[in-house]
C-alpha cells in the first residue's frame, strides 16, 4: 500500500460571508490520480489553490508528507500547476518556457538542455523549442504547459480544469495523453474539473464536492453506482431519483409498489431517496410483464441508444435502450434489484450557511 | 466615380490638416528672409540655429526634461498600474476616474494650477518645478498605456510565476514587467512626447531661469518671426513625427495602445 503524501484536515476557507470550502478533511496516497468534481462554486477550485499556495486557509491544516504546509510560500513547495488556461509565459520561446523552473532553481545549462529537450519530447513537442507560444494550438500550449510544470520533476501536480478550454475531441485525446503520463511519471495529480465523465474515466478516486463540503469519496465506479445521496446520485450521470420508504432490510416501496433490494441497515419504514440508472431499467412489450406500467412520451435518437420518456400513472422514467418503442405506446418497466440504489435522505451534507439558513 | 470623389474628399482635408506645417516646413529653407517670397533654397536657418546659444541651451533643458520624466514618470506609472490591476473593482474605478481626469483637464489649468502650488509652497520656479510637472502630467497616459497590457496577460501568470520556484521579486523581473513591457516601452514614448510637446504647463512653471524649446519658440514669435524659428519648429515636428511612428508601429504588430 503506498503512503498518503498529502492530508487536509478540517480545510476551511472563507470570503467575506461566503464559505467557500467548509471543513473538509481529505487524504491523498502517492500516485494516486485524483479527481475533485463538483459544479462552478463547489470549492474545488479554492481547495486546489490553498494546495499550490495561493489562497490561504483560514481553518485547518494541509500535510505534504507528513509536515505542516500552511505557512510554506507557493514558490517553496514541491508542488506543480497546470492553470486553467495555461497561463504561458508569453515572452518567452517553448524552451524557455518548459526551462524556467530549472533555471530559478540554478540548475546548470547541460542538465536544462537535456531535461527540457527528454520533456518536450515526451510531450510530442520536440522541434516546437524555438516557436513562440502564441503561435501554438490549444493542445499544444496545453502540452507546454504539462511540460513545464513536469519538468520540475514535482511529488504533485496539480491540475486546474486543465482541459476545458480544447473541443470535445481533443480532450478526449488529452484525457488519455494526460493518464499515460500519469502512469509513466508515476507523479501524484490532484485534478479539478467539473466534467463528471472526465473524472470517471481518469481517475483512481473521484471526490465529489457542492456547497464547499465534501459529498463523497470513493472510486469512480463507487460513486455511479452506489452514490451516497441526492446530489451525488444527480450529478454524477443522468438518473431518476424517486422518493420512498424502506419497509425492512432489502424491501422498499414507492408509488404503492413493493420492490426488492439489495440495501440494509436503514430503520423500519425509513424515508429514503431511490436511484435507478435509466439504463437499468428494461422494457417489455407486454405491460403486464412489468412491474410498472408506463406510456411512452418521449423518444430521442443519441446515438449509442434511444433515450425515451416513459410515464406511469405517478411519475415520468427516464430509460435509455437500444431497442426502440414508438411514442404512445404501453410499455411495462422492470429494473433489478441489484440495479436499485436505495439513499438515505436528510443526511446530504451541506455548508453551514444552508443549515442556518 | 464613387472612388474618386472619396480620394478627393479625403485629400482635402489632408491639406487642410497639413498645409500649415508643409508651408512651414518650405520655408524653413527660405534663402530669403521675408515671410512671403520665396529667396532660394538653403540650409543656412539649421546652421544658425546650433550657432544660437540660447536655442543649445533650450534644445538641452527640452531634452534633459523630457530624459528624466520619462524615466520617472514611466516608473511610477507603471508601478501603479500594477496596483490598480490588483484593486477590488469599485477602487479600481474609482482610481481610473481620478486618473483621467488630469488627461482631460485643460492644460492651462494645470499649468496654472501648478504654478499656483509651488507659488504658494514657496518652491522657486525653475528647472525643478517644470520636472516635477511634466512628470506629473505624463503619469496618467503612463498608466493607460500599461494597464491594457496587464489586463491582457492570464491572471495566473504571476501564480505560475511562483508556483515554478521564483521568488516574488524575481517573479517581477523575469516575468511580470517583461510580460508587460510593449506597454511599458509605449507609455515611456508617450510621455516623451508629451515632454517634447508642451508648452502651456512648461511655460507657467518653468520660471524665468529655464526655458525649453516651445518657450523659445514661443518668445522669439512675440519679437517677430525670424526664419531660424521655422527651422527649429520643424525640427521638432520631425521628432514627434518620428516617435509617433514607432509608436504607431508598435500598435500595427497588434500591441495596444491608447491615444
Amino acid at each position: 500500500m503506498s503512503k498518503n503524501l498529502i492530508e487536509l484536515k478540517n480545510l476551511t476557507k472563507r470570503y467575506n460571508d461566503m464559505t467557500a470550502v467548509d471543513s473538509i478533511n481529505l487524504t491523498i496516497k502517492e500516485n494516486e490520480f485524483v479527481t475533485l468534481l463538483g459544479p462552478s462554486g463547489c470549492g474545488k477550485t479554492t481547495t486546489l489553490r490553498m494546495i499550490g499556495g495561493f489562497e490561504d486557509p483560514d481553518e485547518g491544516e494541509i500535510f505534504f508528507e507528513g509536515k505542516l504546509l500552511n505557512d510554506v510560500p507557493a514558490y517553496k513547495r514541491n508542488i506543480n500547476t497546470v492553470f486553467q488556461r495555461y497561463a504561458l509565459f508569453t515572452h518567452m520561446n517553448v524552451y524557455e518556457n518548459v526551462a524556467f523552473g530549472l533555471r530559478v532553481k540554478k540548475v546548470s545549462n547541460d542538465e536544462i538542455d537535456r531535461r527540457v529537450k527528454r520533456m518536450l519530447k515526451m510531450v510530442d513537442l520536440a522541434g516546437f523549442e524555438k516557436r513562440n507560444v502564441d503561435s501554438l494550438s490549444g493542445g499544444q500550449q496545453q502540452r507546454v504547459a504539462i511540460a513545464r510544470a513536469l519538468v520540475n520533476e514535482p511529488k504533485v501536480l496539480l491540475l486546474d480544469e486543465p482541459l476545458g478550454a480544447l473541443d470535445l475531441k481533443l480532450r478526449k485525446e488529452m484525457q488519455i495523453e494526460l493518464l499515460d503520463m500519469q502512469r509513466s511519471v508515476g507523479i501524484t495529480f490532484i485534478y479539478v474539473t467539473h466534467d463528471q465523465e472526465e473524472a470517471l474515466t481518469m481517475s483512481d478516486t473521484v471526490v465529489v464536492m457542492n456547497k464547499g463540503v465534501i459529498q463523497q469519496i470513493g472510486t469512480p465506479e463507487d460513486i455511479y453506482n452506489e452514490p451516497i445521496n441526492r446530489f451525488v446520485a444527480d450529478f454524477i450521470g443522468e438518473s431518476n431519483i424517486i422518493e420512498g420508504v424502506m419497509l425492512e432490510d432489502y424491501k422498499v416501496s414507492f408509488d404503492g409498489l413493493v420492490l426488492d433490494c439489495v440495501d440494509k441497515g436503514f430503520a423500519l419504514n425509513e424515508p429514503v431517496d431511490i436511484v435507478i440508472r435509466p439504463e437499468d431499467i428494461r422494457i417489455v412489450v407486454n405491460p403486464d410483464e412489468g412491474m410498472i406500467k408506463g406510456t411512452v412520451t418521449s423518444v430521442v435518437f443519441k446515438g449509442v441508444h434511444y433515450e425515451m420518456i416513459i410515464e406511469s400513472d405517478k411519475r415520468e422514467y427516464l430509460v435509455q435502450r437500444t431497442v426502440m418503442f414508438p411514442e404512445g405506446s404501453v410499455v411495462g418497466m422492470n429494473v433489478q434489484p441489484a440495479d436499485i440504489q436505495v439513499m438515505k435522505r436528510g443526511d446530504v451534507p451541506c455548508s453551514k450557511e444552508e443549515e442556518e439558513g | 466615380m464613387q472612388k474618386a470623389v472619396k480620394r478627393i474628399y479625403m485629400s482635402i482635408v489632408f491639406l487642410f490638416l497639413y498645409a500649415p506645417i508643409i508651408v512651414l516646413i518650405v520655408f524653413s529653407f527660405n534663402k530669403s528672409k521675408s515671410r512671403g517670397q520665396w529667396g532660394g533654397f538653403t540650409f543656412d536657418w539649421y546652421f544658425d540655429l546650433f550657432k544660437d546659444r540660447q536655442i543649445r541651451e533650450a534644445l538641452y533643458f527640452t531634452l534633459l526634461i523630457a530624459v528624466i520624466s520619462t524615466l520617472v514618470s514611466t516608473i511610477v506609472g507603471t508601478i501603479a498600474a500594477l496596483g490598480i490591476s490588483n484593486m477590488s473593482k469599485i477602487g479600481r474605478t474609482v482610481v481610473l476616474n481620478i486618473n483621467n481626469l488630469p488627461v482631460l483637464n485643460p492644460d492651462i489649468v494645470t499649468g496654472v494650477a501648478l504654478m499656483t502650488l509651488f507659488i504658494s509652497t514657496r518652491i522657486e520656479l525653475g528647472f525643478v518645478t517644470m520636472l516635477i510637472a511634466h512628470i506629473v502630467f505624463s503619469i496618467p497616459y503612463v498608466i493607460l498605456a500599461v494597464l491594457p497590457k496587464i489586463r491582457q496577460m492570464n491572471k495566473h501568470t504571476a501564480e505560475a510565476a511562483l508556483d515554478l520556484g521564483a521568488t516574488p521579486a524575481y517573479a517581477m523581473r523575469k516575468v511580470i514587467i517583461p510580460e508587460i513591457m510593449p506597454g511599458i516601452i509605449s507609455g515611456a514614448l508617450i510621455a516623451f512626447t508629451l515632454s517634447i510637446d508642451d508648452f502651456v504647463i512648461s511655460f507657467f512653471t518653468a520660471g524665468t531661469s529655464v526655458t525649453n524649446l516651445s518657450i523659445l519658440v514661443y518668445s522669439m514669435a512675440r519679437r517677430g518671426v525670424k526664419p531660424t524659428i521655422n527651422a527649429l519648429s520643424t525640427l521638432m515636428f520631425t521628432t514627434v513625427l518620428i516617435l509617433m511612428l514607432i509608436i504607431n508601429k508598435k500598435t500595427d504588430k497588434g500591441e495596444d495602445i491608447i491615444i
